[in-house]
């Protein structure tokens, strides 16, 4: 009876070590997966920083787009607090 | 007889063999428990040692964030090149390919080597590129493996690079939020359990022995849109007038946050290789200055809280000297008999010091103290200074009369930005804070409301057309400041060609919501006054920034371009 239980626990000590050494293995590929990720994520993060440095957008918006911030009598200023004529 | 006397003989022999392999079996399970049970542990230990290592397991410092999530300091991931020494000297072959690729020479590689032989981890070559790491791992040298460090980009660079500050190559703050608030962006590295191969290359990991934590997140006050603006109209402002050096700050009046903290000379964090520390050094908070004229609306705070003088009090600064003990001081004319309004419009020496010598100069220190001077705002900015203001009972009369106009006294800019966002927000002294706020903290009462009403209303006229601020003015906002001239001290006394040119100030002036100071460090052409250099800056930059923040405009405008809202969808 005894000797019957302790092969039952063995072989189940077993099975699971071997699947717990699966799923760290399966927990490696998914933990460099994220890794690979966050890289490529700071990378774009940098990218993006970089594209929409402010001097750069001003510079295009002010060269290449013409833009420029309109004049004083050129804004018209909504007020919600007075009622319409 | 004899197949009988034979046929014993054998049995006996075939009992002794028996009996021998018994005994040998016997030997054999007593010897495998021993190996199992006795010195099992021993041998576990000695086993894992041959095949496994443990190694480091880095994670991620946090991300510093500006107000709105964008990233102002990211870490991505990087390779460092490591070795095991014993392993990678046995095969010396390797060695100069090796030392080609991590740009050394043969020698300088074998003498590290060398010099660690007893350890087990040298680093060869620290933050090294993704294709150089793979070029080093396609040479297979034995003992030679990859760490995964991170390394620090800065996106805003040299923007917000003192308020931001920056780390070293070990992933700890140096200067800066990067420094205060290290202990909440570090990670902290875990360890790992590797199978080696015979060479004693990892190939597996087989086990975490414990967890990497990766670093917190830090969400500062901080506007990137700002911030530029600032950093750009601070360049050009430094650069034009030939200053030493500059600083600007501005704060939300109501919760105290730094939106915007810049400094001249810069410096680029992400390539800091052949830079001075001296550029490293936040002027904002680090640098003493004295405040010259911006002190005066807190000695006028301090006139009208004694009761003894109103808005509308007059006082004779006929000639435009006044003599006090032996020292005389000057005004740039002589304004005759001025209000107490008028003293700050025309910033009069004579008139502030003719305040507060007619009162106890405990009143002026006191107003001072509790407006922020001479203790640290609590902004945790390393190496924040807290200024200097003596103890009144060691106050001569000249130096009662000198701290009235702000000489004799020394304020860090953050400070004085702090006592104008008193006055903004109606006698609230708030606390400074670098991280973003979700709600108004706590403040502390440190003058009636009305004072600071009216202190406002001398402010908004000394930006007016008769004040010595009107290049500050912000079109479609009514702003206030007081500007500032103060001749630079220098270890022989008061210097008489160096100025440091102030410009304190906030707006809107109904409900104010940014407070700003300027400060150019002695600006070398011919336009030194703070009215000329610094006012400018205030001006372009809270016209920004009231813009980006969706402040609604309080100045009068022309009738047509004044809608209600419903008529709005009719104009468009």
């Amino acid at each position: 009876m005894l000797a019957s239980a302790v092969l039952v626990v063995a072989m189940l000590v077993v099975a699971l070590r071997h699947e717990s050494r699966l799923l760290f293995a399966q927990l490696q590929t998914l933990r460099s997966e994220r890794d690979a990720l966050n890289t490529e994520w700071g990378q774009l993060l940098l990218e993006e920083g970089t594209w929409s440095e402010h001097r750069r957008i001003e510079q295009m918006a002010r060269t290449r787009l013409d833009m420029h911030i309109p004049g004083r009598d050129r804004i018209i200023v909504l007020d919600g607090t007075r009622p319409a004529p | 007889m004899t197949s009988r006397r034979t046929s014993g003989t054998v049995r006996r022999r075939a009992n002794v063999v028996l009996g021998a392999l018994y005994i040998g079996l016997a030997l054999l399970a007593a010897r495998a428990a021993y190996l199992q049970v006795v010195s099992a542990d021993y041998l576990q230990i000695q086993g894992q040692a041959r095949h496994t290592r443990v190694v480091k397991d880095n994670s991620h410092r946090g991300m510093v964030l500006d107000r709105n999530g964008v990233p102002l300091a990211i870490s991505t991931p990087v390779d460092s090149v490591w070795a095991h020494p014993p392993t990678t000297l046995q095969e010396q072959k390797y060695i100069p390919a090796l030392a080609r690729l991590l740009e050394m020479t043969p020698r300088e590689l074998s003498q590290t080597l060398k010099r660690s032989s007893d350890r087990e981890f040298v680093y060869l070559k620290r933050h090294v590129p993704p294709n150089l790491a793979t070029h080093v791992m396609a040479l297979k040298a034995p003992g030679v493996a990859l760490l995964r460090e991170y390394r620090r980009y800065y996106p805003a660079g040299p923007v917000a690079g003192h308020v931001v500050g920056f780390t070293n190559v070990d992933d700890l703050g140096q200067e800066g939020l990067e420094l205060a608030y290290d202990a909440w962006l570090r990670a902290i590295p875990g360890t790992k359990r590797v199978l080696k191969d015979l060479q004693g290359n990892a190939v597996e990991v087989v086990e975490s022995i414990r967890l990497p934590v990766a670093g917190r997140d830090l969400v500062t006050s901080l506007d990137r849109r700002v911030q530029y603006l600032a950093y750009r109209e601070l360049k050009s402002a430094v650069q034009k007038s030939g200053a030493r050096a500059g600083s600007a700050v501005v704060l939300d009046v109501q919760t105290g946050e730094v939106l915007a903290l810049v400094n001249e000379p810069d410096f680029n964090p992400n390539n800091r290789a052949n830079l001075r520390s001296d550029t490293f050094r936040d002027r904002a908070v680090t640098d003493l200055y004295e405040p010259g004229s911006t002190l005066k609306p807190f000695t006028v705070a301090m006139a009208l809280e004694s009761g003894k003088y109103a808005t509308d009090t007059l006082i004779d600064t006929t000639p435009g000297t006044f003599q006090v003990g032996g020292k005389t001081i000057r005004d740039t004319h002589n304004y005759g008999v001025l209000s107490v309004a008028h003293v700050i419009e025309k910033s009069s020496n004579v008139g502030a010091s003719k305040i507060a010598l007619s009162l106890p100069r405990e009143r002026l220190w006191s107003m001072l103290r509790r407006v922020g001077f001479a203790e640290s705002t609590g902004s945790r900015l390393p190496g924040e200074v807290a200024g200097l203001l003596n103890p009144p009972s060691t106050w001569v009369p000249i130096e009662q009369a000198t701290i009235s106009y702000g000489y004799g006294v020394s304020v860090t800019l953050l400070q004085l930005a702090r006592a104008y966002a008193v006055l903004a927000n109606g006698g609230e002294l708030p606390p400074i804070n670098l991280l973003r706020q979700d709600q108004v903290p706590e403040r502390t009462r440190v003058m009636a409301p009305g004072i600071a009403h009216k202190i406002r209303r001398m402010l908004e006229l000394a930006v007016g057309t008769d004040g010595t601020g009107t290049a500050a003015k912000v079109p479609d906002y009514r702003v206030a400041g007081k500007t500032g001239t103060v001749h630079k001290l220098t270890p022989s006394g008061y210097s008489a060609d160096e100025y440091v040119a102030w410009f304190a100030g906030f707006a809107p002036m109904e409900h104010p919501r940014l407070a700003m100071v300027v400060l150019i460090d002695h600006p070398s052409g011919d336009r030194y006054f703070g009215g000329q250099v610094a006012a400018p800056v205030f001006s372009q930059v809270m016209a920004g920034a009231l813009r980006l923040l969706d402040v609604a405009p309080d100045a009068p405008r022309p009738a047509t371009t004044v809608v209600a809202a419903k008529e709005a969808k009719d104009v468009r």
